[in-house]
């Protein structure tokens, strides 16, 4: 019991926790940005897909790395081009849609990987970002190296979280964006184009989701293969909710989400074989539906969420 | 007067077969308030959409200020200085009166929002203007009035020179209203011009320089407001003169409906009954006056079965009611003409046919072993349609395209045909223009002369005053004794109504 407690005070622990909750950082704030938009992107698990194998591809084919990170970014605005075209002016149903993506994207993904590696069988390797350790500030101990020996990717996670905070709270075009998801006629009425706001959020949404699929296979691993996303795009959803549409709660969220899947790992070996390990990987979940059903309850969901906009209708 | 600040030039506009607008003109003066009059559906809002750019026009120009400006875009009105207050506010709730009053006004790419300097403008305008809001405050916080002063400080922050009003008061109450006018006074004194668009004629006589009457999308006169008359402008409005209803008297029968010392568990706004005695006669229009939210909302929702006595018998034909619930009330034939029409008394998204069959697709007449006869409903959808004069293309029409009054003519027509013993009527004409309201109260005064009891829920002590044989004063979840058509002036219901006197009367009665 006393070992079980332990492991929340040791580096490792933390430093997984930080690096599990990168992707999932990136993700969210993609999510969130659609979101506060008034679009839900249920295309985030396949975008993601998209994200990890387009940026790996590009490095095992000789790109630079931030090369990599650009073309999944790239990617990732492709496809939520596609689904903002099909949800934004056409007002296709986001639920259908974003489904639609996910599937699409996944597949085409998976595809593509056959066209151009036909004969492997084991993924093949590439040299991933490695640590970069911030001077002095890595050799605190315990939060040094969880937060200051990390990977480039990690650093520029949490830049983007202060990033879209700025955007969304301090700046003429989040408040556009803000407003779109609220009350998209405010926004027609100020001489805004609605479509043109909601449809570059989804884009930028969607490269900041598929960079937190490129983080999977560029630093968090080295190598990419199927059924690598795992439902991550999803729980990046919940998260969305459980941060109240927020970006330092969402982030929040993400560190607390990836903490118990770090701990769960370790609470296994400690159990030895005892418990069925199904019931550790099964924690991380259920403890975020219960976190979600406690934080959602009084949170503010943007007005407009998932209500297509036609001008001129009554 | 000295130059054109708007000139409209033979706009006309379609929907499929309807001409909304034929070939309108209008010419608006610097510094000039004109009224556009007319009914709902007489064209007024498509107007002022086109000015504003939301529309597109078949046919005709508009000149802001001698520039001609180009059809559907918003922001072209908006760079030429026109400015619109909707009737449905473009509020974002959950932002800021500061955010939405600054949204769009600085470029998008600029790296910080201006918020103290947006705030100083903001508070500066408010002084000027008599429009006291607070910057900062949420927009869900406020109250409608506040929130029509947000729609304005809107335009002003963009310097608009024409103000265009889309029924500014339908939302306000009396005090509002009165500030609102005292604000555009201030606002044509520096020069503003404003179009004002109202069905209420009192409100146009106050405000106005000039009026323009619109009816069935043409204009149908113009007038200055100066050397014209209330009666005048009504019969331009209608194409008619407007009557009084006539109530011929009725003889009163036995009560179907008695609420014996009723009170009811508060409602969601905190609503309640508290001792509440009270019987609806055959042929006895009982009107129930009262400031809202004073338990009229609560008494409403009792008869329509949606709430159910906590204290107290509630009898219908002498037989105290069991199980109550919407479905019982409909079965001992209770007829509900709900407050708010959109969102209770009908199903936006779905069609004419479907919304007046939806208190009885049960019933044998529209529906066999579980399957709707849709021949029978649509039949009678036609029917009531036909009867009630509704203007609607089809049945098969989404009741969200309706107008307000042709939405109420069908909810009163799905009520009221099945011949109901007990009507529940709960301000069955807000909102709706004149002719609407005569239609409305005449097939009230039928429902009446055949022997049905009514009980007519209304904050308009005129209609009340108008319809009712029995007159009742509603104050803090109790009622007042009745009193007979005639026997109290609109002074002392006032005073009723403000509470004085409520508790002797209470115990009287």
């Amino acid at each position: 019991m006393i070992e079980a407690f332990e492991i929340l005070f040791t580096a490792s622990f933390w430093v997984a926790a930080i690096r599990i909750a990168s992707p999932l950082i990136f993700a969210t704030m993609g999510e969130l940005i659609c979101e506060r938009a008034g679009v839900l992107n249920l295309g985030i698990e396949g975008i993601m897909v998209v994200g990890a194998f387009a940026g790996w591809l590009t490095v095992y084919m000789g790109g630079d790395l931030w090369f990599g990170v650009a073309v999944a970014a790239l990617a990732g605005a492709a496809f939520g081009l596609l689904h903002a075209t099909l949800t934004v002016p056409l007002g296709l149903s986001q639920h259908v849609v974003g489904i639609g993506i996910t599937l699409l994207a996944t597949s085409l993904t998976y595809f593509t990987y056959r066209i151009v590696l036909p004969e492997v069988t084991s993924p093949p390797r590439i040299e991933p970002f490695q640590p970069l350790p911030v001077p002095l500030l890595s050799d605190i101990p315990v939060v040094g190296p969880a937060l200051f020996n990390q990977t480039p990717l990690t650093y520029l996670a949490f830049a983007t979280v202060a990033v879209v905070a700025w955007v969304l709270y301090r700046t003429p075009l989040g408040l556009a964006v803000r407003a779109a998801g609220e009350n998209p006629s405010a926004v027609e009425a100020q001489g805004i184009s609605v479509n043109a706001v909601r449809m570059g959020a989804v884009m930028v949404g969607s490269a900041l989701m598929a960079i937190g699929g490129a983080f999977l296979t560029m630093s968090a691993f080295n190598s990419f293969f199927f059924e690598m996303i795992n439902g991550r795009g999803w729980i990046c959803i919940a998260l969305v909710v459980f941060g109240s549409w927020r970006p330092g709660k969402a982030l929040l969220g993400a560190i607390l989400f990836a903490a118990f899947d770090a701990y769960q790992v370790r609470l296994q070996q400690l159990t030895g074989g005892v418990v069925p390990y199904q019931l550790f990987l099964m924690m991380p979940f259920v403890l975020s539906i219960l976190a979600l059903v406690v934080m959602s309850r009084r949170a503010a969901y943007p007005k407009a969420l998932m209500i297509p906009y036609q001008k001129g209708e009554r | 007067m000295t130059a054109s600040a708007l000139l409209i030039s033979g706009i006309t506009k379609r929907f499929g077969s309807l001409v909304a607008n034929d070939a309108i003109s209008l010419e608006l003066g610097q510094g000039e308030v004109v009224a556009l009059l007319g009914e709902n559906g007489a064209g007024k809002t498509t107007l002022m959409n086109i000015l504003f750019g939301h529309y597109v026009a078949d046919e005709g120009t508009v000149e802001a200020f001698g520039q001609a400006l180009p059809p559907g875009d918003p922001r072209a009105a908006l760079a030429a200085g026109i400015g619109m207050v909707h009737q449905h506010f473009t509020l974002a709730d959950n932002m800021s009166v500061l955010e939405n009053i600054v949204l769009g006004t600085q470029s998008p790419w600029s790296l910080r929002l201006d918020r103290a300097q947006a705030r100083s403008r903001i508070r500066e305008l408010s002084r000027d203007f008599g429009l006291a809001v607070e910057p900062d405050r949420q927009v869900a916080a406020l109250s409608v009035g506040e929130r029509q002063r947000v729609e304005i400080l809107k335009a002003l922050y963009r310097d608009a020179r024409i103000l265009i009003l889309d029924e500014p008061t339908a939302v306000l109450t009396p005090g509002e209203t009165d500030a609102l006018f005292a604000t555009l006074k201030m606002l044509v004194a520096k020069g503003l011009s404003i179009i004002f668009i109202s069905h209420k004629l009192h409100e146009v006589m106050a405000v106005s320089d000039r009026v323009l009457v619109l009816r069935a999308g043409r204009i149908a006169g113009e007038r200055t407001t100066r050397d014209t008359t209330r009666q005048e402008l009504a019969a331009l409005m209608v194409g008619e003169e407007v009557q009084a209803p006539a109530v011929a008297p009725v003889s009163r029968g036995r009560a179907l409906l008695t609420l014996d010392n009723v009170s009811t568990a508060p409602l969601g706004g905190g609503s309640r009954l508290d001792g509440v005695s009270l019987a609806l006669h055959e042929g006895v229009i009982t009107g129930l006056a009262g400031v809202s939210g004073n338990g009229q909302a609560a008494l409403a929702a009792l008869l329509a079965g949606t709430a159910v006595p906590a204290d107290g018998v509630m009898m219908i034909d002498a037989e105290a009611i069991a199980n109550w619930s919407p479905r019982t009330a409909l079965a001992k034939g209770v007829a509900r003409i709900p407050e708010d029409r959109h969102a209770v008394g009908t199903i936006a998204d779905m069609s004419v046919t479907e919304n007046v069959i939806s208190e009885r697709y049960r019933s044998e007449r529209f529906s066999s072993r579980g399957i709707v006869d849709w021949k029978a409903a649509r039949g009678f959808a036609e029917t009531l349609i036909r009867d009630y004069d509704v203007k609607c293309p089809s049945p098969d029409t989404r009741i969200r395209l309706l107008s307000g009054g042709n939405i109420q003519k069908l909810i009163l027509g799905r009520a009221l045909d099945p011949e109901p013993k007990i009507i529940l009527a709960n301000q069955p004409t807000r909102g709706l223009d004149v002719g609407a309201v005569a239609y409305v109260h005449g097939r009230l005064l039928e429902a009446r002369a055949r022997g049905a009891a009514i009980l007519l829920i209304s904050e308009d002590l005129d209609e009340i005053m108008a319809l009712s044989d029995e007159v009742r004063v509603m104050f803090r979840g109790r009622i007042s004794a009745p009193s007979q058509r005639g026997e109290r002036s609109i002074r002392e219901l006032g005073e009723l109504m403000a509470g004085h006197g409520a508790e002797a009367a209470h115990h009287a009665a």
